[in-house]
């Protein structure tokens, strides 16, 4: 799978307040693939991942998805919505139904987006579900979850529409240090399985450790991208080497 | 020994009890109907005969009441539908749209309902030539509840977290299936229990149709007072007759609020 984000710009607000979080930005990426986003926080990482998602439009830029151009203009909405139907997103906050079953939260999408029979769907939410250790969960409300059994929840969401492309956007930052190893254990996991997948993270070990690419961002560009090895080495610009210094002082 | 003061007292980490409560509430009812024989008794004449007078005009409290139920039953129905759609409409695209259900909003709850009845009624149905007071009253009343209505389903629209939405929109629903799984239950979850109020007052307000000439219930007892001049005999009945179709709806809201009960 290839994935290429070409002159993407992006900017929030109007006149003063205007903010240019990504600033022509160009990223070109060829998966089975763990690709990091890292960077400084306001660098425009998180703005880039929704993007890629089809969740925000670029006021300029393409995004290229096996060569595909996503639809973000020009086209009705319904095309960005089937654009979106072929990923699995998984936020840092979970956003989990909270008035739905774990299990109904995974069987939703499933019926309601890709029409599968409710029969079916239950059956592949119940398997992917016991495959994450969610098997005694079901039943309950996410209220009654644990950060990191809701994260696992909303992975299995994710999952269980068989998406060419997983994004996580700091799918950990919310959890506390126990729940966030349980988590990225998961993470681990799938990456075995060879999903192509986009992780925006402050995690810096467990990027090194699972990632095979970083792309560096900062002020709305991409800074520095290459082999995970390569970039936590000798990290080249002066920017990644400042960010890198700071993260790992400690 | 039995500890007394856990009947009086609620200590702070405890939960109330419902069937003390219900016990107080019932001690309470009693001393106030003791107390009130007692005064209106002796002011009033309060005799045997004074209720037997009133009873030969049941059937008259009857028909009221159960034209009240019917009225107020419509009402309910047509002013949901009004309330859900201005609710809509005050968050449209569409600017003209938003406007006008922002208008209509502002005027209905503006104004006093007495005012918007005579005016309506008076002025606007027999204007278009509309005859029939029950037909009109049940607009009118739907009119005005549908305007309260709307803010209150508005405001559980937007409480409901961007980030349902979003994860909504991430999922691949459709604006009418994110308004359907996600919106919808969680705005009526928030809304219940100004729900439940908006309906009682609906049942309450339906009492203002008298004055266009409408035999629901309080005209009925108007009219029995003024055949029977038993004030207390016309009246408590009337208050009571309210309670039976109001206090049903607070209990309800409670059960399905309890149903409904999640945690974000």
């Amino acid at each position: 799978m290839k994935l290429e984000a070409l002159g993407i710009t992006k900017t929030f607000g109007l006149g003063k307040d205007h903010r240019r979080v990504l600033d022509n930005l160009t990223l070109k990426v060829e998966f089975p693939h763990v690709l990091a986003l890292l960077g400084p926080s306001g660098g425009g990482k998180s703005t880039l991942l929704r993007v890629i998602a089809g969740l925000e439009r670029p006021d300029g830029g393409e995004v290229l998805l096996d060569n595909e151009p996503v639809p973000f203009r020009d086209q009705p909405v319904s095309a960005l919505r089937t654009y979106r139907r072929r990923l699995g997103v998984v936020f840092q906050a979970f956003n989990l139904f909270p008035h739905m079953t774990a299990l109904q939260n995974v069987v939703l999408p499933l019926t309601a987006v890709h029409g599968i029979p409710e029969k079916e769907a239950k059956e592949r939410s119940l398997g992917i579900m016991k495959r994450l250790g969610l098997s005694e969960h079901g039943e309950k409300l996410p209220g009654q979850l644990s950060g990191g059994q809701r994260q696992r929840v909303a992975i299995a969401r994710a999952l269980a529409v068989k998406p060419k492309f997983l994004l996580f956007d700091e799918p950990t930052s919310a959890l506390d240090p126990e729940m966030t190893a349980e988590v990225l254990s998961l993470i681990a996991e799938l990456r075995q399985e060879g999903i192509p997948m986009l992780l925006v993270t402050h995690e810096m070990g467990f990027a090194r450790k699972i990632a095979d690419q970083v792309a560096f961002l900062a002020n709305g560009r991409v800074l520095e991208q290459g082999e995970v090895g390569n970039f936590f080495s000798k990290p080249q610009t002066l920017e990644a080497q400042r960010f890198m210094a700071k993260v790992l002082a400690y | 020994m039995i500890n007394l003061s856990g009947l009086f007292w609620l200590r702070r980490e405890e939960q109330s009890p419902s069937w003390l409560q219900g016990l107080w509430m019932g001690v309470i009812v009693l001393l106030a109907g003791l107390l009130c024989t007692g005064v209106m008794g002796g002011t009033m004449g309060l005799s045997q005969g004074g209720w037997a007078s009133v009873w030969k005009y049941h059937g008259v409290f009857w028909q009221g009441w159960l034209l009240t139920i019917l009225i107020s039953g419509v009402s309910l129905a047509v002013s949901s539908l009004i309330g859900l759609g201005v609710a809509l409409a005050l968050r449209s695209p569409v600017l003209p749209l938003r406007s006008v259900a922002l208008l209509y909003v502002e005027v209905i709850r503006g104004t006093p309902l007495l005012a918007q009845i005579l005016f309506l009624f008076y002025v606007v149905a027999n204007g278009v030539g509309l005859q029939d007071r029950i037909v009109a009253g049940v607009l009118i009343l739907s009119l005005f509840s549908g305007a309260y209505l709307a803010e209150i389903v508005r405001s559980g629209i937007e409480a409901v977290p961007a980030t349902q939405i979003e994860s909504a929109r991430a999922i691949g629903f459709t604006d009418f299936q994110t308004f359907r799984y996600v919106i919808a239950p969680q705005a009526l979850r928030q809304i219940l229990p100004p729900l439940a109020g908006q309906f009682a007052s609906l049942i309450k307000d339906s009492s203002l149709l008298s004055i266009i000439g409408i035999g629901e219930f309080t005209l009925a007892a108007q009219q029995v007072n003024s055949a029977t001049y038993r004030t207390l005999e016309s009246y408590l009945p009337l208050a009571i007759g309210y309670l039976a179709l109001t206090l049903p709806i607070s209990l309800i809201s409670k059960i399905l609020e309890k149903r409904f009960r999640y945690e974000t």
